[in-house]
């Protein structure tokens, strides 16, 4: 069958190196991919088009690009599935820089991944033979190292296009396969330094649950959630002293006592009652909200029916129902 | 000056096992990959990693013998020993290091059954083992701190006076040349894959270091030992699992009936892998077949099992041929998968060239002999890469680095470059050619060889190697010239493809991977021999070698 690619291009060489837009239709097979098409437009038609790729089946993580707009592998999206008005629209992934065409600069990637020490520690001496440890905890943890490092979940990441620091989802899905795994830590599994590490500004709390790198993610490794995980992870290891931790807490608290959240009060609870320059910083965001009738009401009353959010609160907190430590 | 005493060339499971060794041992240690180490080919390997672990009853020797009896009695079998016995420790460093291995009801380790072993020794991650154990593996190689010259690509081998001094390379990103100096160089680059099409290998699976070797003067060995694996998909040549067989799936003819019966009674779908691609490659002769396939069928083993142990090939099955594991049958056939045979070294990984080592796949110890044994070439990768890291590093203590002229050598290098996309338009492509080598390639030195076809395929490799000197490269730019990269790598692809054919045309008896229609018989009389290919001055110089055999005397081989 025949297909039209939009593909993003720049070369970085060119006497004004500005991207642009090139069309190419090529032929591949019925069941073909958007990366067999890519490969045909470099073989068959232009030499100079540059882009990754190798396995061609999903593991090595080279091929990832924004198609139709979203991050994802080229070899895994199926040509046909891809067509939109008549054409598959191809660009660079986001949030890296282009280095030519749809070849991106992933040093800022494997920056943050080596942030958060990416490699087991165990606090007490290793056994002669292999760590005990229950096929379930190893289940667990393969659903996250079955990450391949492609920058998807980066590309697409929302908060990191506002926040280059931000340690992001692949950084945080790596960190959370050694906090979650039984081996990291102390004699419990437990990994404080690193949970520790990870509650600072840029990390865990600054993510806005956009759900863009569960979407995004080729593998089923679902950033997010790992990243959810590490956060009642660090709560549960005693690290409640944090905006984020706070804000949960704030939350809850609000929901649980009135069945619905007390917006006024979440932020001086979140940043802390007692810290005056944080609030201060708030000021002109209040008087926005002021000036624009948005100021939630000073009172805030309980929902007649709030003693049935309550009754919620007890059936969920009661069994733990979240990922935690397997041992 | 760049210069290392040990300098890794590739940066998948060997490459990245021999530096962390040879860091270890104190030994300025770098390693130069064109991919990033992740993006490596060991990642594809997904059944498993062979070990007998005596704490599980299971015996080094039982493994040796399964693994000599797969190589058809061709593998060396003192080199053998050294792989069985290291593999028990090999598997627990690995656990130890951090992957996450799937365990048994106890917490221990658990296996499967693999191809061509008596019992159950195949410890693995779901199915993507190599994947776990190749990102474990770039884990380690961060925290040991080795230098790494991440897509940097390797155009040639710097060798005087019989001594090793360095590399040229190209740095892809910027497109410039470098030489690199050092005392030693290992060379990890993997296999040849390419070289056939189509083939499960990678884009990147190249033969860059066999061929930098032997154009270089190392011997290259049992080169005609080509493994096509009995379930890849058609068109992509996209490998599923031998897993999936390992867990209970059945081969199926177009009739629905288990064919493997009639060539493998005791084993069935389990024989060693070259059994089973010539009895697929029979019965698609034969009529048999559906569109040149046969039928992979995982029905029985339910969605509980598929979806915990093969849910990554049944993604692959569902993305690129529309067919659910679960619910379907999948359609497969022979495709090309591995190189038992590589650059010849010993156990240590010397080459016969001072200096220079190779491990993995580009390498042949040979332990591999005429036909791989599923979940070996992971040990393979880790535990040679060891053992050459570990003796490069002691080695380059006590040599010195070799002088030589490094503006001289990056004028050459640069002119030698700048001639390549210097080429006027001729009408050809560098796609066209790698196609026309790798079609024939497949057409020829398949399941079944015999002597028109290779010399067909001779002839044609003459023709390409002519086309090959004028090709032109389109992208005239420097910054990530991936057109340059691919006219060197067709280069290296070539002169891998005429030793192959020509070793393969020289045996004359079937053994292994190579089934001679015309030499349909083992002949240990006269061929119980590796063959043994060397670059000499007007061209290629076969010579052979004995088979080192310990305790195991040859025999039939009945599965």
């Amino acid at each position: 069958m025949d297909v039209t690619l939009k593909i993003k291009r720049f070369d970085p060489e060119a006497a004004d190196p500005e991207s642009f837009w090139q069309d190419f239709t090529v032929a591949i097979e019925e069941n073909g991919t958007v990366l067999d098409a890519l490969i045909k437009v470099r073989e068959d038609h232009d030499g100079t088009f540059s882009l990754r790729c190798s396995c061609r089946s999903s593991i090595c993580g080279s091929c990832a690009m924004r198609i139709n707009g979203h991050a994802g592998l080229a070899c895994k999206t199926q040509a046909s599935d891809a067509i939109k008005d008549g054409v598959i629209t191809v660009e660079p992934a986001g949030n890296m820089t282009v280095i030519k065409d749809l070849v991106v600069n992933f040093d800022s990637f494997w920056d943050k991944i080596n942030q958060i020490e990416p490699y087991l520690k165990p606090e007490g001496p290793e056994p002669e033979a292999e760590y005990i440890a229950s096929n379930e905890s190893m289940l667990h943890l393969s659903s996250v190292t079955s990450c391949i490092m492609c920058g998807s979940c980066v590309s697409d990441c929302t908060v990191m296009e506002v926040d280059p620091t931000f340690l992001g989802p692949a950084a945080l899905a790596k960190a959370y396969r050694f906090t979650a795994d039984p081996r990291d830590g102390d004699a419990e599994g437990v990994s404080k330094d690193r949970l520790e590490e990870l509650t600072k500004p840029s990390g865990m709390w600054d993510c806005t649950r956009c759900m863009e790198c569960v979407t995004a993610c080729p593998k089923g490794v679902a950033p997010m959630d790992r990243i959810m995980a590490l956060r009642d992870q660090a709560i549960e290891a005693g690290f409640t002293n944090t905006n984020g931790a706070r804000h949960t807490e704030a939350f809850s608290d609000s929901v649980e006592h009135s069945g619905w959240l007390d917006e006024l009060r979440l932020v001086p609870k979140s940043v802390g009652m007692t810290n005056v320059s944080a609030l201060v910083g708030y000021a002109p965001i209040a008087i926005q909200a002021l000036t624009h009738g948005k100021m939630p009401s000073i009172i805030h009353k309980k929902l007649p029916q709030s003693e049935n959010v309550r009754k919620i609160f007890d059936k969920v907190e009661g069994p733990e129902e979240r990922p935690r430590k397997h041992n | 000056m760049l210069e290392h005493d040990v300098l890794v060339i590739g940066a998948g499971l060997a490459g990245m096992r021999a530096a962390i060794a040879a860091r270890a041992g104190g030994a300025n240690t770098a390693i130069m990959s064109k991919v990033h180490p992740v993006r490596s080919h060991s990642n594809a390997a997904q059944g498993g990693i062979n070990a007998a672990l005596t704490d599980r009853g299971d015996e080094w020797e039982d493994h040796a013998y399964d693994t000599i009896k797969g190589s058809d009695f061709l593998g060396d079998q003192d080199a053998i020993e050294v792989m069985c016995k290291a593999a028990g420790q090999a598997l627990i460093d690995m656990e130890h290091f951090g992957v996450t291995f799937n365990r048994d009801d106890e917490g221990k380790l658990g296996t499967r059954a693999f191809g061509g072993q008596r019992r159950a020794r195949t410890f693995f991650v779901g199915d993507f083992t190599g994947q776990a154990l190749l990102h474990v593996m770039f884990e380690q190689l961060i925290k040991s701190g080795v230098r790494r010259y991440e897509e940097w690509f390797v155009s040639s081998l710097i060798i005087e006076d019989g001594q090793v001094c360095g590399v040229m390379a190209l740095e892809i990103r910027t497109g410039q040349v470098y030489a690199i100096r050092a005392k030693t160089v290992i060379f990890c680059t993997g296999g040849f894959g390419r070289v056939f099409e189509p083939s499960t290998n990678a884009l990147i699976c190249t033969g860059d270091g066999t061929a930098l070797a032997y154009n270089a003067g190392a011997e290259l060995m049992d080169m005609e030992m080509v493994q096509y694996h009995p379930t890849t998909l058609a068109g992509s040549g996209v490998l599923i699992s031998e897993a999936a067989r390992g867990e209970g799936a059945h081969l199926l003819d177009k009739d629905g009936s288990r064919f493997m019966e009639k060539y493998a009674p005791n084993m069935m779908e389990l024989a060693s892998r070259d059994v089973v691609s010539r009895a697929e490659q029979t019965e698609i002769n034969a009529g048999n077949g559906v569109n040149d396939c046969v039928y992979l069928d995982c029905r029985h083993l339910g969605e509980a099992l598929i979806m915990e142990k093969l849910s990554q090939i049944r993604e692959i099955g569902i993305d690129l041929v529309g067919c659910d594991m679960i619910t379907d049958l999948i359609p497969i056939r022979p495709g090309m998968h591995y190189a038992m045979g590589g650059i010849r070294t010993n156990v240590d990984g010397q080459t016969n060239l001072p200096g220079v080592y190779a491990a993995g796949e580009c390498a042949c110890v040979s332990v591999h002999g005429g036909n791989r044994l599923g979940a070996n070439s992971l040990l393979d990768t880790i535990v040679f890469g060891e053992r050459s890291g570990n003796h490069a590093a002691e080695a380059a203590r006590s040599v010195n680095y070799m002088e030589f002229n490094v503006d001289q050598a990056v004028r050459n290098e640069e002119k030698r470059i700048q001639e390549l996309l210097d080429r006027p338009q001729n009408g050809d492509r560098i796609a066209a050619v790698r196609l026309g080598m790798g079609e024939s390639m497949n057409r020829n030195l398949a399941v079944y060889r015999n002597e028109e076809g290779m010399q067909e395929t001779l002839g044609d490799l003459t023709e390409l190697e002519k086309r090959y000197e004028t090709v032109p490269v389109e992208n005239k730019g420097r910054i990530f010239n991936t057109d340059l990269v691919f006219a060197l790598e067709l280069g290296f692809m070539l002169d891998n493809a005429t030793p192959i054919a020509m070793s393969a045309l020289d045996r004359k008896d079937s053994r292994g991977a190579q089934a001679r229609t015309d030499y349909p018989d083992r002949d240990d009389e006269n061929w119980m021999k590796h063959l043994v290919i060397k670059k000499g001055e007007v061209g290629p110089e076969l010579s052979y070698a004995p088979v080192s055999i310990t305790q195991w005397t040859p025999e039939e081989r009945k599965y």
